[in-house]
């Protein structure tokens, strides 16, 4: 009965959808207050419906219905009630229902917080939300539906992956969707502005937020996905430019890009056109993302769908809205009044030199990931890109970035003081060549360029602090003063630094662990030693545990400094799961401070040997607390009010300036 | 990240491969210099079998056996050039993680420089053009906006008339 319902009011949803995606465009046509109001209400509705449906497949998962073809293939009885709730989106149907349960969550949350819209905006808004809603819900019901039954229902179900039996996937994937899904937002704004003709830089300030929100939840979500990864696969990598990690990069860079060029609308009115632009690509990429990730084009795993129905499908909903939104932009953004004026050397100057190369660094990453499809389709040979070519080609494109983004802030709107920023940035750059000479002189080895890397990273993290210091007179004027300044200064600024501060610390993870890590692989007996960084590593031997629904071989490991003190005990194992007659290997960390010791181990040699591998990852910790901290400078941005209700900065000329809402 | 699904690959074809990661004790060379040479060539190696995977990082018995080769390339003293092209002649182009520039990949390495310096051009020309209409200012500015940037420009008074230029 549940799972009928839960089909019964997804169908429900779909019929919202469609009245939400007509009356309301309707109304607008035809200056009708009630046909426009009834979008909110409709969203409400709609969302209240597919919340309906989620729940009733999450109830199958909780009290493991194996009638329900979704939830044998997926669940076991066995398994601990967080991993029943997690299969839910643990596999292609139920991915889905996540991904629209996410959009019309959106929806509704336009529809409650939207109150301050202009209504031809909200409703038209809510139409497109609704477009997209409703494509998706009819994916689902004609090629992906989760409450399909079984006639004769087995006694147990095959269990989740091993893989993906994990906290990991009680985070990473609703995370990425916030996000991906989130962008929606911003589309269909866009799309709004384009059916209405019209646009102004009030947009820019209601989308933000939405923009904002959407950033922060992919932002996290990413790190949380690499970190997963950086723990489970046992090797120690945290990003491979694997075609399903850039299907998540692509929505950030373009988001990224999005976020600032949405200040210069907001606060200068200027890059319009540009702005409405990225809004439609953003939203572009996640469903291209969606796309890759769904439809089996990468002739792999990744996608759990082997149907090609279900590519022809997204594929069809891929080109109806990237294609319509582009031909929409192509007819009327001409229409749209252009404003802003500015100098080249100017805050707006640093933000277009920022989406100029975030842009392009997007592109290089559709590129290397859509290639190799396209040209097997063109042409049927096969070529390989992987990592080495987006290092090769990404990583020119982000130093610069990095290098201009400390200059951003400290420059004036409309013109900007090059030199002055300069300036103001040599005690940043001074630490910077610090810290470059130290890794230079304290890390031999790695790579050339890891040193400037390093240093680099110093520079924008001490950057994001001169903007602070900058901005509260730190220093300058007595302490006391300073801090009520700082007080007083917009949460947005304090969210720019924490955010500019938070990619500086990612990057000098990043750098240190690639470049400075060290890497033992050894077989050991009982008793050996690995020295490994300043530890040595002993292995006292293998013992043998139970888990809910494994079994468990570990192996055991006693850490000590060179100096004999003990700091420690690790245990990596290797899982085997009798349901799927599957191993996993569990590696095993040990954190110091940032950095971190990891051991993972392999198969049990006929001797009574181990292979092991154990790495020290200097600084590593760092990539995940930089995003962290993008995230709360995101948080610290949202809670602004001034910027979410628009009130005017304090300069009266820019008040002055800004276009009427 | 959800390249976990990746191993999902590899635990379906290679139910005997163990799901731990590549190179294996056993294989390593007993000469450090040369040892780290194969290893950073392994990371430009494809595993075939694999999806995206180099054969540094896979456990695939394909990725094993093309360590080992590496390994005796490099021992019987080729360069990294050689053992490349050892491996793309026996293999193609496909085992290289990093495509060779030819003109099946001219677009792929040509387009993100390509983008950027167009961007660049367009950046430029936009600021020439707006440089060319002089001072007249925006043309589609309404009367009551030109009224109050006047009146903005009489209060700031340091905004003075330096060439400036629009993007939209």
């Amino acid at each position: 009965m549940i799972p009928e319902l839960g089909h019964y009011a997804l169908m429900l949803a779909l019929g919202l959808a469609l009245i939400q995606g007509t009356m309301p465009i309707v109304g607008t046509r035809t200056n009708d207050a009630v046909l426009m109001s009834m979008a909110a209400p409709t969203a409400l509705a709609q969302f209240a419906f597919v919340a309906m449906a989620f729940t009733a497949l999450a109830i199958c998962y909780v009290i493991s219905d194996f009638s329900v073809l979704n939830v044998f293939e997926n669940s076991n009885s066995q398994m601990p009630l967080i991993y029943r709730l997690t299969s839910i989106w643990g596999n292609h149907e139920g991915s889905m229902m996540l991904w629209v349960s996410i959009l019309t969550f959106f929806g509704a949350l336009v529809a409650v917080f939207g109150n301050n819209l202009p209504p031809v905006l909200k409703a038209n808004a809510l139409a497109v939300q609704a477009w997209i809603a409703a494509a998706f819900h009819l994916f689902i019901l004609t090629t992906s539906n989760p409450f399909v039954r079984i006639p004769h229902a087995p006694f147990e179900g095959q269990d989740l992956n091993p893989i993906l039996q994990d906290p990991g996937l009680a985070f990473h994937p609703p995370l990425l969707y916030l996000g991906y899904v989130g962008f929606s937002i911003a589309f269909s704004f866009a799309i709004a502005a384009l059916l209405e003709g019209r646009i102004d830089a009030a947009w820019a300030r209601w989308v933000r937020p939405w923009v904002l929100a959407a950033w922060m939840c992919l932002t996290v979500g990413i790190a949380g996905g690499s970190y997963w990864a950086y723990y489970t696969l046992g090797w120690g990598g945290f990003w491979f430019w694997d075609p399903v990690e850039n299907a998540s990069l692509m929505p950030w860079l373009a988001g990224t890009a999005l976020l600032h060029s949405a200040v210069v609308m907001e606060k200068r009115g200027a890059l319009k056109i540009w702005t409405i632009l990225l809004a439609i690509l953003t939203f572009s990429l996640s469903l291209i993302g969606t796309f890759l990730v769904r439809s089996g084009v990468l002739t792999s795993v990744h996608t759990f769908a082997t149907d090609p129905m279900r590519g022809v499908f997204i594929l069809a909903i891929l080109i109806v809205f990237i294609g319509g939104a582009l031909a929409l932009y192509g007819w009327r953004a001409p229409l749209l009044k252009q404003g802003g004026l500015f100098a080249p050397i100017s805050r707006e100057g640093a933000l277009v030199f920022n989406n100029l190369f975030l842009t392009t660094a997007c592109a290089s990453v559709f590129i290397g990931t859509l290639y190799p499809l396209a040209l097997e389709a063109l042409t049927g040979e096969k070529i390989s890109v992987g990592p080495p070519f987006f290092n090769a080609t990404f990583g020119p494109l982000f130093i610069p970035l990095m290098i201009v983004m400390p200059f951003g802030p400290l420059m004036g709107w409309k013109r900007g003081d090059l030199l002055g920023a300069a300036q103001r940035l040599l005690a940043a750059a001074v630490l910077a060549a610090i810290a470059m000479t130290a890794a230079l002189a304290l890390e031999q080895g790695g790579p050339v360029l890891a040193p400037f890397g390093a240093g680099i990273a110093v520079f924008v993290m001490a950057g994001a602090v001169t903007d602070l210091a900058e901005r509260t007179l730190f220093l300058r004027l007595p302490f006391r003063a300073a801090l009520r300044r700082a007080i007083g200064l917009p949460r947005s600024a304090w969210g720019t630094a924490f955010a500019h501060f938070g990619l500086g610390v990612t990057l000098l993870g990043i750098v240190a662990a690639t470049a400075w890590g060290s890497e033992r692989i050894a077989e050991m007996k009982v008793g050996d030693n690995v020295d490994i960084a300043h530890y040595r590593i002993t292995f006292t031997g293998l013992f043998s545990r139970q888990g809910p629904n494994y079994h468990e071989t570990v192996g055991r490991f006693v850490v000590r400094r060179m100096n004999g003190e003990v700091i420690g005990v690790m245990e990596p194992s290797r899982r085997s799961f009798p349901t799927r007659n599957m191993t996993t290997t569990e590696a095993a960390l040990m954190t110091r401070r940032v950095s971190q010791l990891y051991i993972s181990l392999g198969d049990p040699m006929p001797n009574g040997n181990v292979a092991v591998r154990a790495y020290f990852k200097p600084h590593v910790l760092l990539i995940w607390a930089g995003a962290a901290i993008m995230f709360a400078g995101g948080a610290l941005s949202l809670s602004d009010r001034r910027l979410r209700v628009g009130a005017p900065q304090p300069a009266k000329t820019k008040a002055a300036l800004r276009p009427a809402a | 990240m959800k390249r976990v699904f990746l191993l999902l690959l590899v635990l379906a074809f290679s139910t005997a491969a163990s799901s731990w990661a590549a190179v294996q004790p056993d294989e390593m060379l007993k000469d450090p210099v040369l040892e780290a040479r194969a290893r950073t060539l392994s990371q430009q190696l494809r595993c075939m079998v694999c999806q995206n995977e180099s054969i540094d990082d896979s456990d695939a018995p394909l990725a094993h056996d093309l360590r080992v080769l590496v390994r005796e390339r490099i021992e019987a003293g080729d360069s990294d050039t050689q053992v490349l092209d050892f491996l793309v002649a026996r293999y193609g182009e496909f085992v290289l993680l990093k495509p060779r520039l030819s003109w099946r990949t001219v677009l792929l390495w040509g387009l993100p420089p390509g983008l950027l310096l167009t961007g660049m051009a367009l950046l430029v020309i936009a600021a020439r053009r707006r440089r060319g209409q002089g001072q007249e200012g925006a043309p589609d500015l309404t009367v009551a906006e030109q009224a109050r940037l006047k009146k903005i420009l009489a209060e700031s008074g340091s905004w003075s008339a330096d060439p400036t230029f629009r993007l939209d």
